[in-house]
């Protein structure tokens, strides 16, 4: 009995989220608030990679931004070239007021190709983390330091689309965008689509995010964030281990700068930078990093914080998010998830496992 | 000696040389370790027998040479000598806090896994696996979080992790520290039992384990090996009760387990 409903538990929880997300919050929420529920959504696609990254690979991927940018201005380049296209210009409209030639620049003609387009708005980033991971995991760059490199990286490149105006549309980013492969993102109907696109999406990417966590591969990145030595001599190369976190998190990044693209219609190097880099990592450090449902969930509720408080207070916001970002690495690592966990371990295990030693502090090798 | 070279099992040092800013905590050190021996390395504190153990296994960088099974192990990177059959436990146990022993157990035998494999939820136990649980008694207790076990269970649930890695050549740091005396006798079974079919390699500062289970026994000095034989030739030897026994007023040492070369 028990152990049927041990099975149905995770099948059963994904129905119960499948429902709320297409069944309950469309019907539920006004076409303003559920375009602002897709946004939240977006940020929690973010989550499910970090939670896999960092809760699960100990990588603490601050800057996000980088992957989520890549994504978002592969489908906004894409989009612009085809409203540009659709009203007969050749140029996308900044362009036309910003740009010194006319033409189009080499790099973004390809993006014209709709599957081109979509198919760089998860590879790019992927190949980008590919390549910067490789280095960095081989260099054995960790803790603090990764943190620091993965912030000035979204500095950078938000720096960088910055200074190019003429041909990403400097600070103001690529805005204005109208249609959807087609569709004219005016129409509510056509937000609404949107929208589902983006909870199916967030659906599939949980889904594949829980065979990682349960699979081999799941367990043995928990083992390298724990005691990546002890793992070396096991026979393993934790860099590759931590690649394939780092990789598969970038490309779930850069599909949520995609989607993101479509369901607020901008994106811009406000939205890449630092703060917001930070801002990625911040849901799924109150809600519970290691737990993937606590980081979606974080990461929406997060998400909705931000939007409703910093109408109210804009000034205090920012401080707010910092407070909470600290409280939640500093004094509960595991998030709100792991309260719920110590609660129903209360209730099923009366008597708690009596360690016959104090925990050791691990240190492996380094001998002076 | 070309012939134990040939099977792969046995251990060749010549020379071995550590230093660290200056300081040279291995000095050149020789070391013929024949297959199915079990070697028990002695010394005084920072006589350089982890430091050892770490040029061993990849940890540290040293000059001289280090053969095993025909391989040259100086120069190769940590996993890459692990995965040649030699493998390591630390002076404190260290294994996988949050994984349960089972999953602790099934990494160690995974570094060969197809990446198929890897991205598939483990459905069985591997054999290798229930004969490591069942070697270092562990069976009881397999689906505890290797993080609630008592300090003697983590040291075997590592000599259980080299077992299944399918290891030639153990290398054992200090694995009776901190365990009661009754831990000691299976602890020191255990190796006996795993040495049947494999190379191990003992640190120790504790006398009478060393006395009870050891088949051979380096005694290491400032970076030196010292004197080598069976216990008896050990002990006989005039240096060894000078520098190491000798030097405590006590003929034999207490077996405190200190932490040596931080």
């Amino acid at each position: 009995m028990t152990t049927t409903l041990t099975r149905l538990r995770v099948p059963g929880a994904f129905l119960l989220g499948a429902v709320l997300l297409l069944g309950v919050a469309p019907l539920a929420l006004s076409d303003f608030r559920l375009s602002l529920f897709a946004k939240y959504l977006c940020y929690a696609i973010v989550a499910v990679g970090v939670s896999l990254a960092w809760g699960r690979g100990g990588l603490m991927v601050l800057g996000q931004g980088v992957f989520f940018g890549l994504g978002g201005y592969a489908m906004a380049m894409h989009l612009k070239l085809t409203d540009a296209a659709a009203t007969g210009e050749k140029l996308p409209d900044f362009m036309q007021l910003y740009g010194t030639s006319d033409a189009l620049p080499w790099w973004w003609e390809p993006f014209a190709n709709p599957f081109f387009a979509l198919a760089m708005t998860v590879l790019l980033p992927m190949v980008v983390a590919g390549v910067l991971g490789f280095f960095i995991f081989r260099r054995r760059v960790k803790g603090a330091y990764f943190a620091i490199l993965s912030q000035a990286l979204a500095a950078a490149l938000s720096i960088w689309l910055i200074g190019q105006q003429a041909t990403t549309g400097g600070t103001n980013g690529l805005t204005d965008i109208q249609g959807f492969f087609g569709y004219s993102l005016d129409d509510p109907v056509n937000q609404r689509m949107v929208y589902f696109i983006i909870a199916a999406v967030l659906l599939l990417l949980m889904a594949l995010a829980r065979q990682l966590f349960v699979s081999r591969y799941g367990e043995l990145l928990v083992a390298v964030r724990d005691s990546e030595e002890r793992v070396r001599f096991l026979g393993y190369d934790p860099a590759n281990v931590k690649l394939v976190a780092y990789v598969v998190a970038a490309g779930m990044a850069g599909l949520a700068g995609a989607l993101f693209v479509p369901a607020v219609g901008i994106i811009s190097p406000a939205l890449i930078g630092i703060v917001p880099s930070i801002g990625f990592v911040i849901g799924a450090a109150v809600g519970g990093r290691a737990s993937l449902v606590g980081a979606v969930l974080g990461a929406i509720a997060v998400a909705w914080a931000q939007s409703t408080l910093s109408d109210a207070f804009p000034a205090a916001w920012t401080y707010l998010q910092g407070l909470l970002f600290v409280l939640a690495v500093g004094f509960l690592p595991g998030g709100l998830a792991s309260l719920w966990f110590v609660l129903r371990r209360r209730r099923t295990r009366p008597t708690p496992v009596i360690r016959t030693e104090e925990p050791v502090a691990v240190t492996v090798g380094e001998t002076a | 000696m070309s012939g134990e070279v040939l099977k792969g099992e046995g251990l060749t040092v010549r020379d071995l040389r550590v230093t660290f800013d200056g300081f040279t905590a291995v000095d050149g050190v020789d070391l013929d370790i024949r297959p199915g021996d079990l070697r028990f390395l002695i010394g005084p504190n920072g006589a350089g027998k982890t430091t050892l153990v770490d040029a061993v296994t990849g940890l540290v960088k040293a000059t001289g040479s280090v053969r095993f099974g025909g391989d040259e192990l100086l120069g190769k990177p940590v996993h890459r000598i692990a995965r040649l059959g030699i493998g390591r436990t630390f002076q404190t146990a260290t294994v996988f806090e949050e994984l349960t022993v089972l999953q602790n157990l099934d990494i160690a035998a995974g570094a060969g896994r197809g990446p198929l494999t890897m991205l598939r939820r483990r459905t069985g136990v591997p054999e290798s696996v229930t004969k490591a649980l069942e070697t270092t008694g562990l069976t009881e207790l397999r689906d505890r979080p290797a993080g609630v076990l008592a300090h003697g269970q983590k040291q075997w649930l590592e000599i259980g992790m080299l077992l299944v890695q399918d290891v030639q050549l153990l290398l054992l740091d200090e694995p009776v520290a901190g365990m009661s005396h009754e831990e000691r006798e299976a602890t020191g079974e255990l190796l006996q039992r795993v040495s049947a079919e494999r190379t191990v390699v003992v640190i120790e500062h504790d006398m009478d384990f060393m006395r009870s289970f050891a088949r051979s026994v380096s005694v290491l000095h400032a970076g030196k090996v010292l004197s080598e034989g069976t216990v008896a030739e050990v002990q006989a030897d005039a240096k060894v009760q000078e520098v190491y026994l000798g030097r405590v007023s006590e003929p034999e040492p207490a077996a405190v387990p200190v932490a040596e070369e931080a």
